[in-house]
C-alpha cells in the first residue's frame, strides 16, 4: 500500500474529527436556533468557525470517495473509527480531561482492531478469465 | 432524556442510523463501480476521475442519503441528549454497515474482518459511555 493511500485515511480521520469540533464550536457561538428561525441556518455557514469546519468535511468526503474507489466499506469503515481514539487521546493530553479505564480499554480495543484490519487485504478479490483485476491489491 | 418518549427516541436514532448506513452503501458502490481513482487519472485525468464519479448515478443516491442523515442528525441533536444519540447511533451504524458490506455490498468479509469489526465496535461503545 502506498504513502498516498495511508495519507489518504489519515485525511480522513482529521478531516472528519476536526470538522466536526469546528462546527460545533461555531454553532455554540450561534447559539440555539428556534424553529421559528430556522432561516437562521441558512447564514451559519459564514460563522469562521462553521466555514473552517465545512472545509474540513469537504476533505473528509473527498478522500473518503477516493479511497472507497480502491478499498471495500469494511476495511475502511475500522480505520476510520480512529478518529474516536484520536479525539479522546486530545481531550486527555491538550484538555487535561480525565479519562478513566473503560474508555482507555476502549482506546486499546479500537487500536488493536484498526492495526489487524489493515494488515490484511484491502479489497475483494473477484476473479475474471484474466486473473484478477489488475489494480485489485490482494495483500498491499 | 428530555421530553421525548423511549419508542419516539429510538424511532428517531434508527431512521438517522438506516439513513447513515444507507449513504456509506450507496457511496461504497458507486466508487465500486467508478473504479480506483488513481488508475482513472493516469488514463483520462483529474478531469475523467470527476467526470466518472459525477455520472455515476449511485453517487447522487449516497449523497442524498448523507444529506438527509445530516438533517436527520441536526433533528435529534435538538430533541435527544448528545450522550444518547452519539454512541448509539455510531456503534448501531457501524454493526448495519458491517452486515451491509457482506449482503449489499458482497464483500468478503474474512474472519480477520470480523475480529477486527468486533473489537472496534466493543472498543467504540466502551469510549462512548
Amino acid at each position: 500500500m502506498s504513502f498516498l493511500r495511508y495519507f489518504l485515511l489519515a485525511l480522513i480521520v482529521f478531516g472528519s474529527t476536526f470538522g466536526d469540533v469546528y462546527l460545533a464550536k461555531g454553532m455554540n457561538q450561534i447559539g440555539e436556533i428556534s424553529p421559528s428561525r430556522w432561516h437562521d441556518l441558512l447564514f451559519a455557514p459564514l460563522n469562521p468557525y462553521v466555514a473552517f469546519g465545512i472545509v474540513l468535511l469537504m476533505i473528509f468526503y473527498l478522500s473518503y470517495l477516493a479511497s472507497l474507489s480502491w478499498a471495500d466499506l469494511s476495511y475502511i469503515m475500522p480505520a476510520t473509527t480512529f478518529g474516536y481514539v484520536l479525539t479522546a487521546l486530545l481531550a486527555h493530553f491538550m484538555l487535561g480531561e480525565h479519562v478513566p479505564l473503560t474508555r482507555w480499554i476502549g482506546i486499546i480495543m479500537i487500536t488493536a482492531g484498526v492495526g489487524f484490519i489493515t494488515g490484511g487485504p484491502s479489497l475483494t478479490v473477484i476473479p475474471t478469465p484474466e486473473g484478477v483485476s489488475p489494480h485489485l491489491e490482494a495483500h498491499p | 432524556m428530555r421530553h421525548l418518549g423511549i419508542v419516539a427516541t429510538w424511532l428517531i436514532i434508527f431512521l438517522l442510523v438506516g439513513l447513515n448506513s444507507a449513504g456509506d452503501m450507496l457511496t461504497a458502490r458507486a466508487m465500486r463501480r467508478v473504479g480506483d481513482f488513481a488508475e482513472l487519472r493516469r488514463k483520462a485525468g483529474i478531469l475523467g476521475v470527476a467526470r466518472a464519479v459525477l455520472t455515476e448515478p449511485w453517487f447522487y443516491l449516497g449523497l442524498l442519503a448523507m444529506g438527509l442523515s445530516f438533517f436527520s442528525l441536526l433533528a435529534a441533536l435538538s430533541l435527544i441528549d448528545l450522550s444518547v444519540v452519539i454512541p448509539a447511533s455510531a456503534s448501531l451504524t457501524f454493526l448495519l454497515n458491517l452486515l451491509g458490506a457482506k449482503f449489499f455490498l458482497k464483500e468478503h468479509v474474512s474472519r480477520r474482518r470480523w475480529i477486527s469489526g468486533m473489537l472496534v465496535l466493543g472498543g467504540i461503545v466502551l469510549l462512548r459511555t
